[in-house]
């Protein structure tokens, strides 16, 4: 794997498909090379106080890079600065989305960035110990992230002296076991206590209550990765890098029917049409169909809004989707709208933690719907029936899976409605089985870099 | 006893980890060990790693069902679990003849094992891998990528 492409890139800068060798850009040494660490540095040598760095943090408009879009800055000051016990911090690299891949890359090219990232904030929160909740699923990941973090701490980046000024921060892997729902924070929190997944109810949000109720702050493997550049460049800086409310650059994994899947780095706001030329294009230059510009949980948009979007988080929103986690799921011609329904169905219904019924029986009875009308079996009356209960599940469980699931459905059907009713009364794809086959096939990736 | 000393050494790392008085914390990785060492989750491991954390084996047994990477009371499977991602990223990169192969090779189904108790082969969920598509993942422990249906066979044969 390798970041395929970029534009102005910020996170993945000196290792993107452009430089000539990668293979120990990961190390320590490396990325002390490239500037790393010095934000760090800074901090404890000029005794920056915890409140300036998150000021800065703010100022800089990133946002949570995990699905949620929410400010951080904004996340980090609800934690009690004035609470005398134990406060932690928590690093989700659960990243489980569907089209979403950009956490493992992450950390296989440039873990010393997540792991100065969470110093920098478990300074900031006031937190000595930190844990990192890796997607069991990513071995190799991992075992990367490990040996970064003995590199760091060998260089005294991390440990009960940091620099020498005295600073503590611990980190500590927590793997996860192959659970969905984990990805959402107050489930990871039941799930470090060693039980089972399953999302609290909120209030108490995790600053007030989180790890053995103790306050606690959750951010994205993304978020952190970006927090030391945001401030070894500046706040402004990095605002500038994106658009107005949406600071910097954002990581975008690209795949379906794409020519070279993989992600790219570039600034928040970029066209989707440039995005999806730096990838190549669509898979053996097929008419783009629609797009899921945000991971599975995210409703699909058809190819002409796509067309005319920028990637960022408001413009995604207005369009009447989600910018998510950046997973872009490219559809071409050659898709099944109810198959590729399908298959997001059958995930959320495995997926759903069982703790609230109407998730719990919702996502079945979607599924068990969705795939009898790909199976040529759907009866009058199917899609009125799985509106209904798209819209009965919607804000009704304790946490955003069902909502999820949700979006996803409704997303489908409210744009290619005809399709689905096609399949229902004529019991077969509008697309012909062996076209969607042919769709499916694997491409030779070519090698060279394509320049925007 | 039940567990190696090389894995209680590994469980002890693992509940250091965590604040003084919660070791519960590290029963997902205890149980990871356990399933190394023994290849599934029985009730007897179950109720030794819960004397080991002072939990109710009950407890213990809620966390070995819940996550899909633990083998929990089943029947010892085959000696190697291919996962095949069917996620609808891997889906559009061609897993659904992937899979399609691999089943008339093994002769089985989803969840079933060979004759023989070479390989249990398993749906999974995505494996957040979608750039590699189509993705699918030898003990959890290596991922094969960009399957083809023609580069099946070279997956057979690695877990031979």
């Amino acid at each position: 794997m390798a970041i395929l492409g970029a534009i102005d890139p910020i996170l993945t800068k000196g290792l993107d498909a452009d430089a000539s060798d990668v293979s120990d850009a990961w190390r320590c040494r490396a990325y002390v090379d490239r500037g790393g660490y010095a934000a760090l540095r800074k901090i404890v040598s000029e005794k920056i106080p915890p409140a300036r760095v998150i000021a800065e943090v703010k100022k800089s408009a990133l946002r949570g890079r995990g699905g949620a879009g929410f400010p951080t800055g904004l996340k980090w000051s609800f934690m009690p600065s004035d609470y005398d016990g134990d406060k932690y911090l928590i690093c989700n690299s659960d990243e489980g989305e569907p089209g979403s891949f950009k956490d493992r890359d992450l950390l296989l090219l440039n873990p010393h960035a997540v792991i100065e990232g969470m110093v920098i904030g478990a300074y900031a929160i006031g937190a000595k110990r930190a844990y990192h909740y890796i997607h069991g699923e990513i071995p190799e990941a991992c075992a990367r992230f490990l040996e970064a973090l003995d590199e760091a701490r060998a260089a005294g980046f991390v440990g009960s002296d940091i620099l020498g000024s005295g600073l503590c921060v611990e980190i500590a892997v927590h793997r996860g076991r192959g659970a969905y729902v984990c990805g959402e924070e107050t489930a990871m929190l039941e799930s470090l206590e060693g039980k089972r997944g399953q999302p609290r109810n909120k209030p108490p949000f995790p600053a007030a209550s989180g790890f053995y109720g103790a306050p606690t702050t959750i951010n994205n493997t993304e978020t952190f990765a970006a927090v030391p550049f945001v401030l070894s460049m500046g706040a402004d800086a990095y605002l500038a890098a994106g658009k107005p409310g949406n600071g910097g650059t954002k990581l975008f994994s690209v795949s379906g029917h794409i020519e070279r899947p993989g992600n790219y780095e570039v600034p928040l706001g970029t066209p989707f049409g440039t995005l999806l030329e730096l990838a190549g294009g669509v898979r053996a230059a097929r008419a783009l169909k629609a797009c899921i510009p945000g991971g599975t949980s995210a409703a699909v948009l058809p190819a002409e809004v796509m067309m005319n979007l920028a990637m960022d988080y408001d413009s995604i929103s207005r369009a009447g989707s989600m910018l998510g986690s950046g997973a872009v799921i490219v559809l071409d011609e050659t898709t099944c709208m109810v198959g590729a329904l399908e298959a997001i169905t059958c995930f959320y219904q495995r997926e759903s933690c069982g703790q609230c019924s109407p998730c719990r029986e919702g996502t079945r009875w979607m599924h068990r719907i969705v795939r009898r009308i790909e199976n040529g079996e759907g009866r009058p009356g199917d899609l009125e029936t799985l509106e209904d209960i798209a819209r009965n599940i919607s804000g009704r469980s304790i946490c955003a899976l069902g909502d999820a699931a949700s979006a996803a459905v409704q997303g489908f059907l409210k744009h290619f409605r005809g399709e689905f009713a096609h399949h229902v009364e004529r019991g077969e794809c509008l697309v012909p089985r062996e076209v969607q086959r042919e769709g499916c096939r694997l491409r030779e990736i070519s090698k060279e870099a394509s320049t925007p | 006893m039940m567990l190696t000393r090389e894995s209680l050494e590994k469980i002890d790392r693992e509940i250091a980890k965590y604040p003084e008085g919660r070791k519960q914390s590290a029963v997902m990785a205890a149980l990871a060990v356990a399933q190394d060492e023994k290849g599934f989750l029985s009730d007897e491991v179950i109720e030794f790693v819960a004397g080991l954390l002072g939990m109710a084996p009950i407890a213990v047994r809620e966390v070995a069902s819940f996550y899909a990477m633990y083998k929990y009371k089943k029947e010892p499977s085959g000696k190697t679990r291919l996962t095949v991602c069917t996620s609808l990223p891997c889906r559009l990169s061609g897993a659904d003849e992937v899979a399609e192969t691999l089943k008339e090779k093994l002769g089985i189904g989803w969840g079933e094992t060979t004759p023989d108790g070479r390989v249990t082969l398993v749906e999974g969920e995505c494996m957040g891998a979608c750039g590699d598509a189509p993705v699918a993942l030898i003990d959890d422990t290596r991922m094969c990528c960009r399957l083809t249906r023609e580069g099946v066979d070279a997956v057979l044969r690695e877990i031979g």
